[in-house]
């Protein structure tokens, strides 16, 4: 995609980058919240839908059903077939960026749950937790570790996805990288490119951080001596 | 005969997979205070009988009465925190540390955290537990640490009844036989009144006040004492579940001094070699026991006294090991099968001599 260097000028132009670092931080700032905003709406669409198909089998065929065709449609024709309803805008964004959470998420949410040990389950129960009691006190607690790990999933495919949001006027770091496509520019496409990765590694790191911190019990050294 | 602390009516229970009933129609009665046992082969209806009792399984009819109140009429959720619960793998919940699980069922009732705290420390007394292990993660303890805290948790909230589902079964030989030895001496000082479910006649055997042997269906085959279930199997299939060495597991419940034990011979430092020889020849032994004014200084042979004036001429030697009335009878038999001797010297703690078991006594015991 990015052609050969204009001639005489570098091949990464730093008095340029310098001079647009006001432009980075907004189309950063952008990224990060485009992709928060479609990590969050699909934790609060996922979570629902996934402690239902958890209680409820059956319906779990269904959900995974629909999700993964969502998950399977092209983003450009995802965009293109939006544009005329919702028009250029976040929301035509974050349809598509949401679609493509859910079908992780709820994995996630679902193989957390089923995961729990029946023995702490049966045990509770017997100590008298009620439904709700169980779930959240017991059930969703011990399944952190795996939605951690499916959120990590679906944040990381979401940054890289934000890009795409750029052909419809979002997308933020995506905007340097269509740029330096359209202006045969490699600058601001190595810009875009790394600065987006780079806001993966950092995002998916944190939240490896987070993970350790809410569940220390997930991370202790198995000793068993006194 | 009190009222039973936990009744079961002609309880019924029918999985919808199967026609067969996994329980049908059982009937019994468990008093305040007393631990029974219910044991038998997999797929006897046991581990389903106890369940209905705290309706993690719904019975299909009949009636159950713990303390007097039909349990179906009563919250299921309010009942379960009323009874202490415990599962083979125990179940301790991996993402709460040891206190924390300890703790579960007194949150759950709402209690203010320095009564809590206070009830930890008394289980911790009560288990003779590590202070330390408390703020563990259940991952970081032993096999045998978790069936304790286990257990402690069942306690916490100090319910009247428990239920316990093979609580043993996880650990190796040597930490169950602690970890049953520790539920007997906390059983005998709290007297909870305890329904409790193995595979292990033995485990049964040794724990039980009164053991319901069942077969396929919950079909009750016996509710007896152990005693009594060694002695008078009430048919073949008890004889058979049973097992072998009936005779040899009642001697394990019988201890030494609910029987009269023999005399042997005795004598004193004091007295002459001639008269100890007497003795000695009396009871056809070739050894006599050295007792000064009730205690027991040892044993010397006949060679030793044939070249002594007195008995105090003769240094005498220990014995390698003698039994005491807290010593079963299992525990004097093998004493006397492993003795030179063939016999069982019977002393107290402090060394005050008793007497004498033989293995003549002891099968003695068994056959009437």
């Amino acid at each position: 995609m990015i052609r050969a260097q204009v001639e005489g000028q570098p091949y990464i132009d730093w008095g340029w980058i310098a001079d647009h670092m006001d432009d980075v931080w907004t189309r950063l700032i952008e990224h990060s919240y485009l992709t928060f905003l479609a990590v969050a709406i699909g934790m609060l669409i996922s979570f629902p839908l996934a402690i239902f198909a958890h209680r409820h089998r059956r319906s779990y065929g269904p959900i995974a059903a629909v999700t993964g065709l969502l998950y399977t449609i092209p983003s450009l024709a995802l965009f293109a077939f939006l544009v005329p309803y919702t028009r250029l805008s976040v929301l035509t964004a974050e349809i598509g960026l949401v679609s493509y959470t859910l079908l992780i998420l709820i994995r996630g949410v679902v193989s957390g749950l089923s995961g729990v040990p029946s023995d702490a389950r049966e045990a509770a129960l017997g100590m008298g937790y009620s439904r709700s009691e169980l779930l959240w006190r017991v059930e969703l607690p011990l399944s952190t570790p795996v939605i951690i790990a499916g959120i990590r999933i679906a944040t990381v495919t979401t940054i890289g996805l934000v890009t795409v949001t750029a052909l419809i006027g979002k997308g933020g770091l995506g905007f340097f990288i269509l740029m330096g496509i359209d202006r045969n520019f490699p600058t601001a496409s190595l810009l875009g490119s790394i600065l987006s990765l780079g806001l993966a590694v950092l995002v998916d790191f944190l939240l490896v951080r987070v993970e350790r911190l809410v569940t220390p019990w997930a991370h202790r050294e198995r000793r068993a001596t006194i | 005969m009190p009222e039973a602390m936990i009744r079961l009516e002609d309880v019924t229970k029918r999985f919808d997979s199967t026609d067969q009933s996994a329980v049908e129609g059982l009937s019994m009665e468990v008093a305040d205070g007393e631990t029974v046992v219910l044991v038998g082969p997999s797929g006897c209806g046991k581990t389903t009988t106890m369940k209905m009792i705290n309706r993690l399984v719904e019975p299909t009819s009949g009636h159950i009465f713990v303390d007097g109140t039909d349990v179906l009429e009563q919250d299921a959720v309010r009942l379960r925190r009323g009874i202490g619960y415990v599962i083979q793998s125990i179940g301790l919940l991996p993402h709460r540390t040891v206190a924390q699980n300890m703790a579960t069922v007194p949150k759950l009732e709402g209690w203010e955290g320095g009564r809590i705290e206070e009830r930890i420390s008394e289980l911790v007394s009560i288990f003779d537990l590590d202070e330390r292990m408390l703020e563990r993660y259940p991952s970081e303890l032993s096999g045998g640490q978790r069936q304790r805290v286990g257990v402690a948790r069942a306690l916490a909230a100090d319910p009247p009844v428990m239920l316990m589902d093979e609580p043993f079964g996880a650990v190796d030989p040597i930490v169950r036989e602690r970890l049953q030895d520790q539920f007997l001496d906390i059983q005998r000082r709290l007297q909870k009144t305890i329904v409790f479910v193995t595979h292990d006649i033995d485990e049964a055997i040794k724990i039980a006040d009164r053991i319901a042997i069942l077969n396929v269906g919950g079909k009750i085959e016996q509710f007896a004492t152990p005693e009594e279930i060694l002695r008078q199997p009430a048919n073949d299939f008890v004889r058979k579940f049973v097992g072998v060495e009936r005779g040899l597991k009642r001697l394990a419940l019988m201890k030494v001094e609910e029987i009269r034990v023999e005399d042997g011979p005795v004598t004193a430092p004091g007295s002459s070699s001639k008269d100890a020889l007497e003795e000695l020849a009396r009871f056809d032994f070739d050894w006599i026991s050295v007792v000064e004014d009730g205690e027991l200084l040892g044993w010397v042979d006949r060679s030793g006294l044939e070249k002594a004036e007195r008995v105090s001429d003769v240094d005498p030697r220990p014995f390698s090991a003698y039994v005491t009335g807290e010593s079963t009878l299992r525990e004097a038999l093998d004493s006397i099968v492993t003795s030179r001797t063939q016999v069982a010297v019977v002393a107290t703690e402090g060394q005050r001599y008793k007497g004498i078991l033989t293995l003549e006594k002891i099968s003695k015991e068994i056959v009437t």
